[in-house]
């Protein structure tokens, strides 16, 4: 690696903060999930949140989405409170997870459609959006396909597509890329840096480490807390590492507990 | 790695196979052999019909032609011989939740007839990171532990092929290496593996590996020897602004195809003659600052990435 | 780990076989999975005891202020005094005399009458001559408790009253009460509710628990290991249905012994022949389980499918709640194919009515037919493979 390379992913100038965290915890029962957390995420930024299998991840991410209640600390994302304005922060993000993304027996028009009016859009507007991204992505022949009817990588797209349709603040990402093949897996990066250019921040975890390199800053948590949190090039520098991998390995080695 | 003695029988034979279910074909002519005491890999990404082969040689769905054989027995015919000799691990295979450590081994060994006590030794060095937690149960275990009790509920009746269908999916990189260590100790062993994985990473830990796309195999040889094979220019080039770089290198008429490798571009050319000096004066033109060019060794990302773009059915 | 018992090794040698046995492995796993799902396993074995308690309360056997009518043509000491006895009893409010037989139809008409009274003509006169008087209950018997209650009490009254005369007079008199059923003559709905809810449960416990359970291996991808093992695939299915048997046998007990001890209706016939008959038809509904779960793939579906196709008919047509007599005729062809019909009206005829086992032969054929035919197809449709 040349040292002359400042900044591989630099942090586009804005100081709008979109999330705020600060000392969250949760814990359930006598188990602390999320220990202490606290960090900002700045509008247009590509967050990147790593973490072991039951480092406390997804706890953290459906507090921030409002879904779970912290147990103590502050949050704030798109700037309204995650525990008392949870609807409020709901309506101004969009989410994506490997797991759930579009309903398989729904066409893909049917999908936008519906995704978009969750978020209350107008009529026209969907219509009109939706010509557009079926346009950019290459997709007009799909439009009355069923989702179930298209590869893996396609829905994948598509599902990012959709959980940004309403223009959201920040987008969470929860392992978009699992089992996609390579070249899909870039195609969706792209993806993801084009929605940062449109000014909304994204915040993804990934099992992949060269997707952490993509990030413009990425943490790694370990045991429910945050004990990494740089852009990745500071990260190698600071653990010594030629790639995030390494670096990933150097710090949840550590971890002591698991799921 | 490999066990000097390859004039035996090789441990999996598929010929020819496919299978389609309704219109879509899941498998095209599928060939390979798998010598015994290798590990093999099938890499592809979700939907390349991973699953569908290794449910063909374990015997649970019949191809629609070809045929195929484990350990010498054929799949239609003897498939009563080869169940209770292959050990399986399906992808979404979850265990029992309400059963405990202990008594999930114990059942899969009763299922095969044996004892944990009788086997032990095979699956000790496994067995031993969770037996600590032998009375939980298996729903409250972490991901990787679920993972190695999986491994040991697989191994308990000492198959001589093992099956492991995406068994590293989900799960985080410092487990996902554990796993593979554990696998390389079973190999000493004697037992053939095959396995199937979406991370290309996990490629060259394989002794030889097929690369699948949309049912088809690219592609099958040492990990070592694909990327020796790969015959194009493959550059990594780096700037300050690496996302105006991927589109910028995009445009260089020299460019077959670019793509973000991590902290990097992976830039193939479809030219041999190419200038550092040409390519760093039209980045220069384009505004980039601290450029970096070098001629780098392929990956198997690179060669899968290069097979599926050259392969005229990757195009859905 | 090592026994040093020796008492202990001798069992463990001479049992070693069972443990060897993959299908004994099978069934323990299986009951682990129903034991440690404390929820469901008090569901399915407290389901009989509040069923049968619910329906036993919701069978009104205590009754007061009854509403009663009385035909007096004699008007005499002897009625006045026993209809006097019946006023001042706490069973009954005496709310109309009839003037005219020809009213005694309408009386019932407006549901309100549960009892009439009729005293034969010159009641006392042939009472104190030939000492015989005849007198008629008449019960509106839609609901057969209710009107066998109150049969009993106006036959205790007039009992005791004949009873006194005879102390005072020490006359033999003989007052022949005659009863009369209105309305449903041969009582029918008094615990028939006993093998309805035995019908129903065992079909709950034995179709859709048994599907349910194989269904979820299958959605766990737990049976694609199964599959892959020396074990007969046949074995795994049976043997995830042995301990639903098992439940379905304690329930069969439980529903047994509380309608004996709690409801006082007695086995009138064989109780053998009960259970055979039970057993019988826990194994049909055990080989529809299985046929559900040979053709579903999910959960869902299972319960929906055995829900719908097995519960909704069994309480709707089987004659549990409704007499089959009274269907219209398709329906009545339809109720023909549902195995608890025929098992509650062998248990009706068995335990109820103490007939033999010689009066449901028929029905005990059908139900043996349906378990072949069933076990037949579930084995033609059982897959050795996923597909």
């Amino acid at each position: 690696m040349n040292d002359k390379i400042i900044q591989s992913n630099p942090i586009k100038p804005s100081t709008e903060k979109v999330i705020k965290v600060e000392n969250l915890v949760k814990r359930f029962g006598s188990f602390t999930a999320v220990d202490h957390i606290s960090f900002e995420v700045e509008k247009g930024e590509i967050f990147g949140f790593l973490g072991a299998n039951g480092a406390g991840k997804t706890t953290a991410m459906r507090m921030l989405c409002g879904l779970s209640k912290p147990t103590s600390g502050k949050g704030q994302v798109a700037g309204f409170d995650i525990e008392k304005e949870a609807e409020k922060v709901k309506a101004s993000i969009g989410y994506m997870s490997q797991k759930f993304s579009l309903y398989n027996d729904l066409k893909v028009w049917e999908n936008i459609r519906l995704f978009a009016g969750i978020y209350g859009m107008p009529k026209n507007e969907i219509a009109e959006k939706t010509d557009a991204l079926l346009n950019s992505l290459q997709f007009e022949s799909e439009r009355n396909t069923l989702v179930k009817a298209l590869p893996l990588g396609w829905k994948q797209k598509l599902a990012f597509s959709v959980s940004i349709f309403h223009n959201p603040k920040v987008v969470f990402l929860d392992e978009p890329t699992g089992g996609v093949d390579p070249a899909t897996r870039r195609q969706f990066w792209e993806l993801i840096y084009n929605a940062t250019t449109n000014g909304i921040t994204v915040f993804v975890t990934t099992h992949y480490m060269d997707e952490a390199e993509y990030c413009n800053r990425v943490s790694i948590m370990v045991d429910g807390r945050i004990d990494a949190l740089d852009t990745p090039k500071n990260l190698k520098e600071q653990f010594n590492a030629n790639n995030m991998d390494e670096v990933f390995h150097q710090l949840a080695r550590k971890a002591q507990r698991s799921e | 790695m490999k066990p000097s003695n390859i004039t035996q029988m090789p441990a999996v034979i598929a010929n020819n196979i496919s299978k389609s279910y309704k219109d879509v074909m899941a498998l095209k002519e599928i060939s390979f052999s798998v010598d015994k005491g290798e590990i093999f890999g099938i890499i592809g990404p979700d939907g390349a019909g991973k699953t569908s082969l290794f449910r063909i040689l374990t015997t649970l769905i019949l191809a629609n032609s070809g045929s195929a054989s484990v350990d010498g027995f054929d799949v239609v015919k003897d498939y009563k011989e080869i169940r209770k000799r292959v050990g399986y691990m399906p992808g979404r295979f979850s265990l029992y939740q309400d059963l405990t450590v202990e008594e999930n081994l114990s059942f899969f060994a009763r299922v095969f007839k044996t004892s944990i006590e009788e086997n032990y030794h095979l699956i000790k060095g496994i067995y031993q990171q969770i037996e600590p937690f032998k009375n939980r149960r298996a729903g409250d275990l972490s991901g990787g532990m679920k993972q190695k009790l999986a491994l040991s509920c697989a191994l308990i009746h000492k198959p001589s092929v093992l099956f492991l269908d995406e068994p590293t999916t989900g799960v985080d990189p410092v487990s996902r290496k554990e796993f593979w260590v554990m696998l390389k100790d079973l190999q000493k062993q004697g037992i053939t593996i095959l396995v199937s994985t979406p991370y290309m990473d996990e490629a060259t830990l394989c002794d030889r590996i097929a690369l699948i796309m949309n049912g088809e195999i690219l592609k099958i040889d040492t990990p070592q020897n694909m990327v020796n094979q790969f015959d194009k220019t493959l550059l990594g080039v780096q700037s300050k602004d690496m996302q105006r770089l991927l589109t910028d290198l995009r445009l260089y008429p020299q460019v077959q195809s670019c793509f973000a490798f991590g902290d990097i571009h992976h830039v193939t050319l479809n030219n041999v003659d190419w200038s550092k000096d040409d390519l760093t004066k039209y980045l220069t033109e384009k505004a980039h600052e601290d450029i970096i060019i070098n001629p780098i060794k392929a990956g198997i990302e690179d060669c899968f990435m290069d097979l599926g773009i050259s392969n005229p059915s990757q195009t859905n | 780990m090592k026994n040093t018992n020796p008492f202990k090794q001798f069992i463990a040698k001479r049992f070693a076989f069972l443990h060897k046995s993959s299908f004994l492995a099978f069934v323990q796993k299986e009951f682990y999975h129903i034991f440690r799902d404390t929820r469901t396993m008090l569901i399915l074995l407290g389901m009989p005891i509040i069923q049968i308690i619910l329906f036993g309360f919701a069978i009104t056997t205590e009754v007061k202020n009854s509403q009663i009518a009385i035909y007096d043509p004699s008007n005499d000491i002897a009625t006045h005094q026993i209809t006097d006895r019946i006023k001042t009893s706490q069973y009954f409010d005496l709310v109309k005399y009839i003037k005219n037989p020809a009213e005694i139809n309408s009386v019932f008409k407006d549901g309100k009458v549960g009892l009439l009274i009729v005293y034969g003509e010159h009641f006392n006169e042939n009472l104190m001559h030939t000492g015989k008087a005849q007198i008629q209950i008449i019960a509106d018997a839609t609901d057969p408790n209710i009107a066998t209650t109150l049969i009993f009490y106006a036959s205790s009254i007039i009992n005791s009253y004949q009873l006194d005369m005879m102390k005072q007079l020490k006359i033999p008199y003989q007052i022949q009460p005659e009863v009369k059923l209105l309305y449903n003559p041969q009582m029918k709905g008094a615990f028939n509710f006993v093998p309805g809810v035995l019908g129903m449960i065992l079909m709950l416990i034995c179709a859709m628990m048994t599907s349910i359970a194989i269904v979820r291996e299958k959605e766990m991808g737990t049976m694609e290991v199964l599959l892959v093992s020396p074990m007969k695939p046949i074995l795994i299915i049976i043997a995830k249905t042995i301990p639903y048997f098992v439940i379905s046998f304690v329930n069969l007990i439980t529903v047994l012994l509380l309608s004996v001890f709690v409801l006082n209706i007695p086995v009138a016939g064989s109780l053998f022949w009960v259970i055979i008959v039970s057993l019988l038809f826990i194994f049909v509904s055990l080989s529809l389980g299985m046929l559900v779960s040979t053709l579903t793939n999910s959960q869902m579906t299972a319960m929906l499918v055995s829900g719908m196709v097995f519960m909704m008919p069994v309480m709707l047509l089987s004659g549990m709640i409704y007499p089959t007599e009274n269907m219209p005729a398709p329906l009545q062809i339809v109720s023909n194919i549902i195995p608890a019909k025929w098992f509650i009206i062998s248990i009706k005829n068995l335990m109820i009515k103490g007939l033999g086992i010689s009066s449901v032969l028929r029905e005990v054929t059908i139900l043996s037919s349906m378990a072949v035919v069933l076990i037949a197809i579930s084995l033609k449709k059982f897959k050795k493979r996923l597909e």
